[in-house]
C-alpha cells in the first residue's frame, strides 16, 4: 500500500499545526490596527523578511508539484524552477524598491499613488482576488494531497483541514502571525530538502531499486498479422483486447482476476509486459490491477532498467557526488510510466506502462514539453508562453508584493529581495536532484504527481518523511494565509474602504479584512476540491501567466512610462485579466478538467501569457494615449527612501 | 483615499542612479533567458551537449541562470548601497 498513516507522521504534523495557531495567537495582539494586520507594523527585519519571501513563494507548487514534474518529467520539471527564480530578477531590479516607496498596504496603493483613482482601486482589488484565487486552488489541491499519506484521510479532508486552519490564522493574526509562519516553514523546508538531498547522493542509484521493489512480469506471446494468437503461459487466459494510438493493450485473466498488459513486439519477437491499472466499472467499483485497493497490488514505481557509470553497466553506484549523480542520470535507461485511458466494455481503464527513456532524454527538454520530437509552432509557442509568465508573474504575485510593506525601507526591501533569491535559487537547485532522485528509488505513486517529494522522504525512513510532509502541510498553510491576507486586503482596503469611500474605522478595516478572509477561504476550499489531481505547478503555472497579464503592465508602466494615466491602467488591468482567463478556460488542459477530450478545446495552447501580456500592455499604451493624461500631479512623489 | 507610504524616511538622492542601474541589470539578465528559451525552442539537441563537468547544456545553462540571479543582486545591493551612502547624508536603514 503506497499510503499508510503512521502515528509519529500523524504526532509531527500535528505539533506542527499546534504551533502555527501558538504563533497566530502570540501575534493577535498586533492586529489591533490596520498597519498591523496588513503590514505586520512595517518593523520586520530584512533578513527575517527575506526568509519569510521564500517561504511565501516555495509553495506547494516548489515543493510538491515542481519535485513530481521532474519525477515524473525530467528536466521539464526544472524549467518550472529556472522560470519562478528568473522572476526575482524583475522583482529585484524593477518592482522593489519603487513598490516599497509608494505603497502603504496593497499593491493597489502603489500602482494608484500617482493616480487616486477610483477605476484603478477598483481594478486592481478585483485582480488581486482573482490571481489570490488562481493561486490558491494549488495550495488546497496540494493541502489535500498531502493529508492522504499523512492521515490517511481523504483528499477533500485535507483541503478542509487546511481552509479552516488558514482562517483561524488571518482572522486572529493577519500578516505578523503569517510572516513568522513564513520565515520558520521557509527556513525549515531549505534544511530539510538539504537533508533529501544528502541522502540521495549518499544512497547513490540502485538497480533495482530496493528488494521489495515490484518486479514487473514479461510473458512471451505469438502474434501473427498484427493479432496477438498465444502466450507463453498456462496461468494466463486472454480474455480481451484494446489497440489505441498508444499502444497495444491485452487482457488476461488469472484466478478469476484480470489484469492489462502491454504488447511489445521487438526483434521480430513479441512479448506481453505487466502495467498498472485503475479500472472504474460501470457499476462504480473500483479495482487496483484487477483487485480491491485494499489487496495492495498497485505499485509504487520509477526505476532504472541500465544503470551506466563510466560507460559500464552496474547494479549500483554507491555514495555519489551531486555532480556525478546528473552524470550517470545522463548515461543510463529510467523507466518511466506514461498513462492511457481507454473504455472496456463500459469500464473506464486508466492504465500506465513502461516507457525505459534514455538519460540524455530526460536531462534535456521535450519530455513535456513538445519543443522536440512531435513539436509543432503552437507546442513551442505554448513552451515560450510559459516561460514568460513565470518570468514576469513573479512581480505580479498579490501576495509578494505585500511583503514589502513589512519592512521598514526601500533599501530594507531591497535586502530582503536577494536574501529570498538566494535560499529560493538554493532550493530550486535541490528540486532537480530531489525530482530525479524520486524517479530512480521506485517511490512514485503513479496517480498523483505532487506526492514525488514526501514519498522519496519516506523511502529515508519515517522520521524525514513526516517532517517534510509537516513542513509541507506548514508550506500550504503559509501560502494560503498570504494569500488570503492579500484577497482581504483588497476586499477592506481597496474595494470598501477606498472604492466604495465607506469610511471605516482602523478597527473596521481590520474587522472587514477578516470577514473577507473567511469569505475567500470557504471559496478556496471549495475550488481545492474540484481540481484534485491536477499538477500543482502547472495550475501556479497559469496563476503566474493572470498575474503577469493584469498586473505587471499596470506596475511597469507607471514606472516608466509618464503618459501612463489612469484609464490606461484599469483598461490593462481588465483586459489583462479577461484575456487570459478565457485563454486559460478555452485551454486543452482545462477541458481535461471539465471532463471533456484535450483535442476539442477551442485554443490550442495551454500557457496564455505569450498572447495576454502583449494585449495588456497594448491596451494601456492605446487607452493612454486616447485619454487625458491624468490631472494629479505626481512628480516629487515617492522620493523618499 | 489617499495616503503615503507605510513608513517615512529621508530624502533618497540615489533613486535615479539605482532605477537606471537596475534597469541595466533587468536588460542583460532578460537577453540571457532569452537566449536559454531560443536554444530550447530552436534546437532542443544542443541542450544536450556535455559542456562543463560532465553536465549538458541543458544543467549548466539552468543552473548558471539561478547563480546568475544571485550574483547580479549582490552586486546590484553592493553599488547601491555605495551610492546610497555617497549621496544621501543621513543613513535611514536599520
Amino acid at each position: 500500500m503506497i499510503y499508510n498513516a503512521s502515528p509519529f507522521a500523524v504526532a509531527i504534523f500535528v505539533a506542527f499545526v499546534l504551533g502555527v495557531l501558538w504563533l497566530s495567537s502570540f501575534f493577535a495582539k498586533k492586529t489591533q490596527t490596520s498597519q498591523g494586520y496588513y503590514a505586520a507594523g512595517g518593523d520586520i527585519h530584512w533578513g527575517v523578511n527575506g526568509i519569510a519571501f521564500a517561504g511565501d513563494y516555495l509553495s506547494a507548487a516548489s515543493f510538491l508539484g515542481i519535485c513530481g514534474m521532474i519525477a515524473f518529467s525530467g528536466y521539464d520539471g526544472f524549467l518550472y524552477s529556472i522560470g519562478y527564480l528568473a522572476g526575482w530578477v524583475v522583482a529585484l531590479f524593477i518592482v522593489a524598491e519603487p513598490l516599497k516607496r509608494y505603497g502603504k498596504y496593497t499593491f493597489t496603493d502603489a500602482l494608484n499613488f500617482k493616480y487616486n483613482s477610483r477605476g484603478i482601486h477598483l481594478t486592481a482589488a478585483i485582480s488581486t482576488l482573482i490571481v489570490s484565487i488562481c493561486y490558491l486552488i494549488p495550495q488546497m489541491v496540494g493541502a489535500g494531497s498531502l493529508v492522504t499519506p499523512l492521515l490517511g484521510m481523504p483528499h477533500y479532508v485535507g483541503v478542509i483541514l487546511v481552509g479552516a486552519i488558514v482562517i483561524f490564522i488571518v482572522a486572529t493574526a493577519g500578516m505578523a502571525s503569517t510572516t513568522y509562519v513564513q520565515f520558520l516553514k521557509g527556513g525549515l523546508l531549505i534544511i530539510f530538502s538539504t537533508i533529501l538531498s544528502i541522502c540521495i547522493f549518499v544512497h547513490g542509484i540502485k538497480n533495482p531499486p530496493s528488494e521489495d521493489y515490484h518486479k514487473f512480469q514479461t510473458i512471451n506471446a505469438t502474434v501473427i498479422n498484427e493479432n496477438l494468437t498465444a502466450i507463453e503461459s498456462d496461468e494466463y487466459q486472454i480474455v480481451g483486447t484494446n489497440k489505441n494510438a498508444d499502444g497495444h493493450f491485452v487482457k488476461l485473466n488469472k484466478a478469476g482476476v484480470n489484469t492489462w498488459w502491454n504488447l511489445i513486439e521487438k526483434d521480430g519477437n513479441a512479448y506481453l509486459e505487466e502495467t498498472l491499472t485503475v479500472v472504474k466499472g460501470k457499476d462504480g467499483t473500483e479495482l487496483y490491477n484487477g483487485e480491491p485497493k485494499e489487496a495492495e497490488k498497485f505499485y509504487q514505481v520509477g526505476h532504472v532498467s541500465k544503470l551506466v557509470v563510466d560507460g559500464k553497466e552496474v547494479t549500483e553506484t554507491g555514495s555519489v557526488s551531486p555532480f556525478k549523480f546528473l552524470t550517470t542520470i545522463e548515461e543510463s535507461t529510467i523507466v518511466r510510466f506514461t498513462k492511457v485511458i481507454f473504455m472496456d466494455n463500459g469500464d473506464k481503464v486508466s492504465l500506465w506502462y513502461q516507457t525505459p527513456t534514455p538519460g540524455q532524454e530526460i536531462m534535456r527538454p521535450g519530455l513535456r514539453f513538445k519543443v522536440d520530437k512531435g513539436s509543432t509552432f503552437m507546442s513551442k509557442l505554448d513552451f515560450v508562453s510559459l516561460m514568460i509568465a513565470l518570468f514576469f508573474g513573479t512581480s505580479a504575485l498579490p501576495h509578494i508584493l505585500i511583503r514589502y510593506y513589512t519592512v521598514s525601507s526601500a533599501k530594507a526591501a531591497r535586502k530582503s529581495t536577494i536574501v529570498a533569491i538566494t535560499s529560493i535559487g538554493f532550493f530550486y537547485i535541490l528540486t532537480l536532484f530531489m525530482g530525479l532522485g524520486a524517479m530512480t528509488t521506485g517511490v512514485l505513486d503513479v496517480q498523483s504527481s505532487n506526492m514525488a517529494g514526501p514519498l522519496l522522504a519516506k523511502f529515508f525512513g519515517v522520521a524525514i518523511f513526516s517532517i517534510i510532509c509537516a513542513i509541507a502541510f506548514a508550506t500550504v498553510l503559509g501560502t494560503v494565509s498570504g494569500l488570503i491576507v492579500a484577497a482581504s486586503g483588497a476586499v477592506a482596503h481597496d474595494l470598501i474602504s477606498n472604492y466604495m469611500g465607506i469610511n471605516l474605522t482602523d478597527r473596521g478595516q481590520v474587522k472587514a479584512g477578516k470577514i473577507a478572509a473567511v469569505v475567500v477561504g470557504i471559496i478556496a476550499i471549495f475550488l481545492g476540491i474540484a481540481f484534485k489531481g491536477v499538477n500543482v505547478s502547472f495550475l501556479v503555472g497559469l496563476a503566474f501567466a493572470v498575474a503577469a497579464s493584469a498586473n505587471l503592465p499596470a506596475i511597469i508602466m507607471m514606472l516608466f512610462w509618464k503618459r501612463t494615466n489612469a484609464k490606461g491602467i484599469s483598461a490593462s488591468i481588465v483586459v489583462g485579466i479577461i484575456s487570459a482567463l478565457t485563454i486559460i478556460l478555452l485551454s486543452p488542459k482545462t477541458f481535461e478538467v471539465y471532463g471533456l477530450p484535450a483535442a476539442s478545446a477551442p485554443i490550442p495552447m495551454n500557457n496564455p501569457g505569450i498572447i495576454s501580456i502583449p494585449l495588456s500592455f497594448i491596451t494601456l499604451v492605446v487607452v493612454s494615449l486616447m485619454t487625458k493624461k491624468n490631472e494629479h500631479d505626481w512628480e516629487g512623489k515617492g522620493q523618499q527612501a | 483615499m489617499s495616503h503615503g507610504p507605510a513608513t517615512q524616511w529621508g530624502e533618497d538622492k540615489a533613486i535615479a542612479y539605482k532605477t537606471k542601474f537596475g534597469l541595466w541589470l533587468f536588460i542583460i539578465y532578460v537577453l540571457v533567458y532569452i537566449g536559454f528559451i531560443w536554444i530550447n525552442v530552436s534546437s532542443p539537441k544542443t541542450m544536450a551537449m556535455i559542456v562543463f563537468a560532465g553536465q549538458n547544456l541543458a544543467v549548466v545553462y539552468g543552473f548558471g541562470l539561478i547563480a546568475l540571479a544571485f550574483v547580479m543582486g549582490i552586486i546590484y545591493d553592493y553599488l547601491c548601497t555605495k551610492k546610497e551612502e555617497e549621496l544621501n547624508v543621513e543613513g535611514s536603514d536599520k
